[in-house]
């Protein structure tokens, strides 16, 4: 790690003036993936800014039947909470598909969506990465591909975003509440937060310098069963080859996201209108346009084929 | 003592202390993190320096120049050693590559400089700081593409055997065999992955260097190190009495020994070193991936007529082929045989030792292999293995096994297993989604004996003390030990004290090739000999006929207090045991038969295991809760082997790309179920006077097929690719709605 | 020998490998921040199992570094550190983490229970002495973090968090075998003791009713 600075916020607004007024500065919270990071100096911050302290872990009821979640709740904590697991188990299950118990009990919800990701040429510090070094290349196109995205690809970067609980939120139709160095609050729809790399991979989030998320909010949950299947080769604690969020109304209609196969969660609304087709059409769909190296072409047909488990489980 | 004859009647047989699964009593240490391990001597070493070791980023080629400036003057950096300031480190016992010094890069990740700072995160940060210029060389990263220029090879341990072995006439009888198999097989590079990467401390004091280092054999360690540090091997004084696991990768000395002791002499100071976990992949060795190509001609009944095995592996230039086609050897009987093995040159990290090197890889290929044949002849792979069991060498019709009870493995595991319940028709089981299968495998190692020594002592309050430089991966080496001695000496296992790992003891076996339990405790049984007969001569009794038995020597009508024979001072005896012929008459091999029950998700592929069972033929079980876990941990490796564990090359840049724990998958515990275990009770009196043989790496072998044949037994489709990643046998998978 | 087609078409991506000549690197990490002369520090307060510290750190090290190099409990232990094995679990205010992936500033006014805190070789933690009798490690490398992550696993089940194989969320939870393994996932045991680990978990779970 390069040498840093360290504080500990007391406010949201004093952590957003001490990183937006300081070259080089991050928050930090969980760390659980910056700090892998750090190590690599694949990110160097000059100043940490740590905001556990700061108010944002509770979650709580909206008046419109929803919830808002707490940037700082614990992945743990949200997966636990009762009425994440009767109303929102897609949430629920999709946390604990991810990571392990010691790094769920420190990860953040708002760290998580800031997850990084996967790309074996991301961690290599000697290999050309365009999100490391914009500019520099993509060593994973021509390269180990097996894990990465299939689709919303750019000739600059292949990388997945390998995360679990954005997954279940994408079809949850959640927003990332922010506020901003000029102390304005935003929401984003977290279809707009994610970007596609496309000539600028190293750009991954729609975040202005300086913005901290402090909460993620979800809409009523909607009717339906809910359900998130990872799949990967060990049983645990390995990052998704492909996985499925779903809510499945008993019409057959219903909200579907895949995981891991593309440089955001990736939820076609196209592709979700043909679910009562079946998943062969909402793969056709969701997949139009994907541009998957030999390694990763498997990628497509076990999205289809994980989806039909999803759907065979939802007729139960 | 000179182990020349067959083991008789000896006070081993009495199994009071010895054959009883007694917990380890070095097990308190463990579970309290108060066992010390080479990073953690602060007991010994204080204030010590941290070096950090940078690897090479290309293939192959040279340095040119290294920029160390903004690295000495970053905050805390002590010394920088550069790879150009040295000349380059001979290579070592077992090895082709220079862990250290001169221009020349070998492979990807080779060291190349040593930071030392004040703390760690000093010399981490500084070691980012260099700059360095290479030229690089073609290098020669895929073994597919370098396959044609391969030639044959002979077998660095066996080296005996001809480089192309035929028996009888292969070619004339495949052609004419009514059944075969022609099939093409490929392991990939795997990495050992033990939880402790490399680790050294080293401290010089009056030109002298104590190393407390992560080694499986002492012995193997210490004159490379003399000789790198150009001192005398008296002057190196080695500590190993814990290590975090080697599986082979600690054999012989990595890079972090001598550079510990580099820098610790560059900065007059102790320097602790650890591989970095994603430069233990590329630095260090791997288990070499091999290509296999295996020919089966059999008759209709099943009996094999021919046995063809090639296998193709890669590796630097100068250095060994992995033996795939090792157990293939003596596992079967077969009249016309034709095994050979080719070595392409390609510049990766060295392709060496990793638990049962040679029969893992093959018995890979070859238990598949099997079980193509069993299925084209409508037979079941069970009783195809019984039929073509033999006991003696198939090259050499009387040489016979000392002790060879496979077929009683077989048919143990398959009543225990409930084999009788497969189906033979593969992807015909399910339970819901999950495809089932079962599937089983033989499992074959040689049993190798080598010399190995130990002193012990018995001292004036009654208690005993063993010395010797063996260690303790995990494999119980502390337990047995204790136990071998109590049973000697006729003492309580609690008297027992045991001393390992220390250059100042007398030199053991070592721990690798599953060597280290048969031969460390003759080494001591031998030292407890000697000792008996010195109480003996103190008490003035005849040993010839003395019994050791509660604390006390018995003789005739005598019963003498074993205290009363050191009331003047301790007794000391130190011996080793060295061995005869008896491996050369017989051959010595233990023996598996490992079954599994798989799942797979019929949608998407995934493979999980629902059950394991293996049983084990090795000779007599010293005890049966260290020897179970030995077992168990081979079995685990195994369903890694089977289902994820790749090193994946990049061949551009001529690097393992799949560097740390993240992206080389190892089992978790969510993909073991209860692992059971049988040992049949068969000592072994060619063996050595413990009748015991090798447990280490028996475990493992076989596993990966038996898993391989059980995912073919649910899905229908056959993969011969491994590991079985759900990728390969996806498009074979019945439809999905 | 022949290859397999199968094998021959893994050949097609070997075009465009790095071809010869000189090459200088650096670490491709972008541009690099001035070095301060000292690297900044900053004051931590920890207890750790029960004893109170005060210490002066190098932001930059991690609770890792602190327990194994500051206060020289080495009981903790670094596999990989990088989050992917485990062996550094440790419990802070009662809660299982990867001591590897969090900085000791972070800790700040933490109680931290490390496996040293559970219990010592003549007074063994009910957990500690149940890996010994089912022997449920090897090399012992991995067995601190597989005690103190066992220790938590109980808690965590009682406090009703759920896991990637639980049944029914909502109701209550049981630690079967399959639910022990899972939540034991991330702590790797590459000597392979996983049965026997949760031979050893399940007698201290049944014991505790």
């Amino acid at each position: 790690m390069t040498p840093f600075t360290y504080e500990r916020a007391t406010s949201p607004e004093a952590a957003i003036r001490a990183v937006a007024g300081t070259p080089g500065a991050k928050f930090i919270a969980g760390g659980t993936n910056l700090l892998d990071l750090m190590k690599f100096q694949i990110e160097r911050p000059t100043h940490l800014v740590d905001v556990r302290g700061l108010p944002l872990a509770t979650i709580e009821d909206t008046p419109d039947g929803g919830l808002r979640i707490g940037a700082l709740v614990t992945n743990t904590a949200l997966a636990a909470h009762p009425r994440v697991k009767r109303d929102y188990g897609v949430v629920s299950r999709a946390i604990v598909a991810g990571a392990t118990g010691q790094l769920r009990n420190k990860a953040s919800v708002g760290g998580n969506l800031l997850q990084r990701n996967r790309c074996p040429y991301f961690y290599n510090v000697h290999t050309p990465c365009n999100k490391r070094v914009p500019g520099s290349g993509c060593s994973a196109i021509g390269g180990a591909s097996r894990s990465l995205a299939v689709v919303g690809t750019s000739e600059a970067c292949i990388a997945q975003n390998p995360g679990d609980m954005a997954v279940a939120l994408m079809v949850l139709d959640a927003a990332v509440e922010t506020m901003n160095a000029a102390g304005n609050t935003r929401s984003i729809p977290l279809a707009e937060f994610f970007r596609l790399p496309g000539e600028t991979p190293e750009i991954e989030f729609a975040l202005e310098p300086g913005e901290l998320i402090t909460a993620v909010t979800l809409p009523p949950p909607p009717a339906g069963t809910h359900h998130y299947h990872k799949v990967r080769d060990r049983a645990s604690y390995a990052f998704a080859i492909v996985s499925v969020a779903a809510v499945l109304d008993e019409d057959g209609t219903g909200r579907v996201a895949f995981g891991s196969v593309a440089p955001r969660p990736w939820r076609v609304a196209e592709a979700e209108a043909a679910l009562p087709e079946g998943p062969a059409a909402v793969v056709a769909s969701a997949f139009d346009g994907a541009k998957p190296t030999h390694e990763n072409a498997f990628k497509i047909p076990l999205a289809e084929r994980t989806l039909a488990l999803v759907i065979a489980e939802g007729k139960g | 003592m000179k182990f020349a004859t067959p083991a008789g009647e000896n006070p081993i047989d009495r199994l009071s202390v010895v054959g009883r699964p007694v917990p380890r009593i070095d097990g308190p240490r463990k579970v309290t993190g108060t066992a010390r391990y080479a990073y953690e001597r602060h007991d010994a070493v204080s204030n010590p320096a941290y070096g950090w070791i940078v690897g090479a980023s290309i293939g192959r080629g040279r340095v040119v120049s290294i920029d160390t400036a903004a690295a000495q003057a970053a905050p805390g950096v002590l010394a920088v050693l550069s790879t150009l300031d040295f000349a380059p480190l001979a290579p070592g016992f077992r090895t082709t590559v220079h862990l250290f010094g001169g221009a020349q890069v070998q492979h990807y990740g080779q060291a190349i400089a040593l930071v030392v700072a004040d703390t760690f995160e000093e010399a981490s940060a500084a070691a980012h700081l260099l700059t360095v210029e290479y030229e690089v060389a073609p290098g020669r990263y895929d073994l597919a593409a370098e396959a044609a220029t391969a030639e044959p090879v002979a077998d660095r341990d066996a080296p005996d055997y001809p480089v192309v072995d035929r028996i009888g006439d292969f070619e004339a009888a495949f052609a004419a065999a009514p059944v075969t198999v022609d099939q093409h097989y490929t392991t990939p590079d795997q990495t050992h992955a033990m939880m402790e990467p490399h680790a050294t401390t080293a401290a010089w004091r009056d030109g002298k260097v104590t190393i407390w280092t992560s080694a499986q054999i002492v012995a193997w360690h210490r004159p490379d190190l003399a000789k790198w540090l150009g001192v005398t091997e008296g002057d190196v004084r080695l500590e190993a009495p814990f290590i975090g696991g080697g599986f082979g990768a600690k054999l012989i000395a990595q890079c972090d020994a001598p550079l510990a002791a580099l820098g610790a002499r560059a900065v007059g100071r102790p320097v602790k070193v650890t591989l970095q976990r994603p430069l233990v992949i590329n630095n260090t060795t791997r288990r070499a991936g091999t290509h296999q190509h295996i020919r089966l001609g059999a008759t209709r009944d099943g009996r094999l007529t021919a046995i063809g095995h090639v296998s193709l592996n890669g590796n630097l230039p100068g250095a060994f082929a992995e033996a795939a086609i090792a157990p293939t050897r003596l596992f079967y009987a077969a009249p016309n045989r034709y095994l050979t093995m080719k070595l392409a040159a390609l510049d990766l990290a060295e392709g060496n030792d990793m638990r049962a090197p040679g029969e893992a890889p093959g018995l890979m290929a070859l238990e598949i292999a099997m079980d193509e044949l069993a299925e084209k002849l409508g037979m079941d792979p069970v009783a195809l293995r019984i039929v073509n069991d033999t006991q003696v060498d198939p090259r050499e019709p009387d040489r016979p096994f000392s002790e060879r009870h496979f077929v009683e493995c077989l048919r143990t595991g398959a009543e225990r297993f409930g084999w009788d319940r497969r189906n033979p028709t593969p992807g015909a089981q399910s339970d819901g989604k999950w495809l089932i299968g079962m599937g089983m495998a033989g499992g074959f190692r040689l049993n190798l004996l080598l010399p190995s020594a130990a002193r012990v002592r018995l001292e004036v309050d009654g208690g005993l003390t063993v010395e010797t430089d063996m260690t303790d991966i995990g494999t119980g080496s502390y337990t047995i030990l204790a136990q071998t001695a109590a049973e000697m000496m006729g003492v309580p296992l609690a008297a027992v004290t045991v001393r390992l790992g220390d250059s100042a003891y007398p030199v053991s076996a070592g721990s690798g090739g599953q060597f280290g339990a048969n031969n460390a405790t003759s080494g001591l049984y031998a030292a407890c000999v000697k000792l008996r007969e010195a109480v003996a001569a103190r008490l003035g009794i005849d040993a010839a006929d003395a019994e050791f038995r509660d604390g006390r020597v018995l003789s005739g009508d005598r019963s003498v207090a074993l205290a009363e024979a050191v009331r003047e001072g301790p007794l000391v005896a130190e011996d080793g045991i060295t061995y005869g012929d008896l491996d050369e008459q017989f051959v010595q091999a233990t023996f598996a038969a490992q079954f599994a029950e798989v799942a797979v998700d019929g949608f998407t592929g995934e493979m999980r295991v629902r059950r394991m069972l293996a049983v084990i033929d090795s000779g007599r079980v010293i005890n049966p809760t260290t020897a179970r876990s030995q077992v168990i941990g081979g079995m685990t490796m195994g369903v890694g082997a089977a289902l994820m564990e790749t090193l994946a090359v990049d061949v551009r840049h001529g690097t393992f790309i799949t560097n740390d724990l993240g992206f080389y998958e190892v089992p978790v515990h969510g993909d073991i179920p209860h692992q059971e275990v049988v040992f049949l009770d068969y000592p072994d009196n060619k063996s050595s006077p413990m009748k015991a043989k090798g447990i280490g790496e028996i475990g493992l072998c076989g596993v990966a097929a038996a898993i391989a044949n059980a995912v073919y037994n649910a899905t229908g489709v056959r993969v011969r690719d491994y590991p079985i990643t759900l990728d390969k046998h996806l498009a074979g998978l019945p439809r999905v709605a | 020998m022949l290859l397999p087609e199968w094998l021959l078409n893994r050949r097609e991506f070997v075009a465009g490998a790095a071809a010869s000549g000189a090459l200088t690197t650096v670490p491709m990490v972008g541009p690099s921040p001035a070095l301060a002369e000292t690297a900044p520090t900053n004051a931590v307060r920890l207890d750790v199992n029960g004893e109170p510290h005060a210490l002066t750190l190098d932001t930059r090290t991690t609770l890792l570094d602190t327990l194994r190099e500051h206060l020289h409990l080495t009981g903790t232990k670094k596999g990989c550190d990088h989050g992917h094995c485990g062996a550094c679990t440790v419990l802070v205010n009662g809660t299982r983490i990867n001591a590897c992936l969090s900085l000791a500033v972070m800790h700040d006014g933490d109680s931290v229970t490390t496996i040293e805190g559970l219990g010592t070789p003549d007074d063994m933690h009910e957990m500690q002495a149940a890996f010994v009798k089912h022997d449920g490690f090897q090399c012992g490398y991995c067995t601190p973090g597989q005690i103190c992550s066992a220790v938590a696993v109980l808690a965590e089940v009682e406090q009703g968090v759920p896991s990637h194989v639980t049944g029914d969320l909502t109701a209550p939870m049981a630690l079967s075998n399959i639910e022990l393994r899972e939540r034991m996932s991330g702590n790797i045991c590459r000597c392979g003791a996983y049965s026997n680990i949760a031979d050893a978990i399940t007698e201290v779970a049944e014991a505790r009713g």
